[in-house]
């Protein structure tokens, strides 16, 4: 596969800057979203200069949002997560895995919904979490061990 | 749900202040036309008569953290709009020219030197470098002066007083030169 330029940031922060907005204030609330948004583009501007190909950059920053809004939610309110009503009828597979991933440690969790709810390359769940490509596989790999014994008997 | 402009605004602002913006840019009128001017942290760095793609051109150049963040520019705006008003004869401004090979960085210390409302000639800067045969470099290297009108290649004309080249036009040349009644006097030599 061709890997895509990435583009300058503006042009990026441009493509994705209301679709980042409209799911923040789904997930926290118009208020909260305000600082969540602009967490959410702050990481992504840290991240950007290591950005290897432009495949994924909508999934990635979307994906950011939701551990922004993770992070703003739990500040909010440390009792149980409230069902999200509104995105129900269309549960993507990320929606899943955070139903499912939801008792393991934040970055493995992350990184299991990045690489299997987003499909996202190592290289860039890392550059999302802050931590290097091997960090991330690895992160991956022992939230996905924790999973298969949390089902066995 | 679409973004505030206050949002929007208040994101671009506090990434420049975080330091996280290789080149802030905006795009701002003049008599001339729109131009672009672009901030680095360490000074102005760019000025083009041709604002379109612009945040590729200088991602080219400066590095992918680029971004629109108008109150970076605002005083290279303010004095812009001085200096059109014909109230500003030099720029109190510090260029970021570091990326430039040595060379051209050496040519454009020197034409800054040259004051509002004289000409000089590419052989004069030439020999003010002591390289008194490289007349011709020393045009190659306004050719791609990165900051026109603040670093005054428009002041620089050939030896018969002939306006040459600009990259925003002759007519815009002839426009700065007039503006500063520079046209008056003979060029240095």
């Amino acid at each position: 596969m061709q890997a895509v330029a990435v583009p300058p940031f503006e042009r990026f922060y441009e493509e994705h800057r209301d679709a980042v907005f409209g799911l923040l204030v789904k997930r926290v609330g118009r208020q909260a979203a305000e600082d969540a948004f602009q967490e959410t583009f702050f990481r992504a501007l840290r991240a950007y200069p290591n950005l290897r190909h432009a495949d994924h950059l909508r999934a990635w920053v979307l994906t950011i949002a939701e551990r922004v809004s993770i992070d703003a939610f739990r500040r909010l309110r440390p009792a149980p997560e409230v069902p999200d009503l509104e995105s129900v009828d269309e549960r993507p597979a990320y929606q899943e895995l955070l139903d499912l991933t939801s008792d393991l440690p934040p970055k493995e969790r992350a990184a299991v919904i990045l690489r299997y709810g987003y499909d996202l390359p190592y290289d860039l769940i890392g550059s999302a979490l802050g931590s290097s490509t091997e960090a991330a596989r690895q992160a991956a790999s022992s939230g996905v061990r924790r999973l298969r014994q949390k089902e066995l008997p | 749900m679409t973004l505030t402009p206050e949002l929007d605004l208040r994101f671009r602002e506090a990434a420049a202040a975080a330091g996280l913006v290789d080149v802030a840019y905006d795009v701002t009128d003049s008599p001339i036309g729109d131009l672009l001017v672009a901030a680095t942290e360490r000074g102005l760095c760019n000025i083009s008569f041709d604002p379109d793609d612009a945040a590729d051109r200088l991602a080219r150049v400066f590095g992918r953290g680029v971004l629109r963040v108008p109150s970076r520019l605002d005083t290279v705006r303010r004095q812009l709009d001085e200096y059109f008003e014909g109230r500003r004869e030099a720029f109190e401004l510090e260029p970021d020219i570091s990326l430039l090979p040595p060379f051209q960085q050496l040519v454009l210390h020197e034409l800054a030197q040259v004051p509002y409302g004289r000409l000089t000639t590419y052989g004069a800067l030439a020999r003010r470098i002591g390289r008194p045969r490289a007349a011709r470099a020393v045009g190659g290297a306004l050719n791609r002066n990165p900051i026109p009108i603040v670093l005054p290649c428009h002041r620089v004309v050939g030896a018969s007083g002939s306006l040459t080249g600009y990259a925003g036009g002759l007519h815009v040349k002839q426009r700065l030169l007039e503006l500063e009644h520079a046209l008056l006097t003979p060029p240095d030599s």
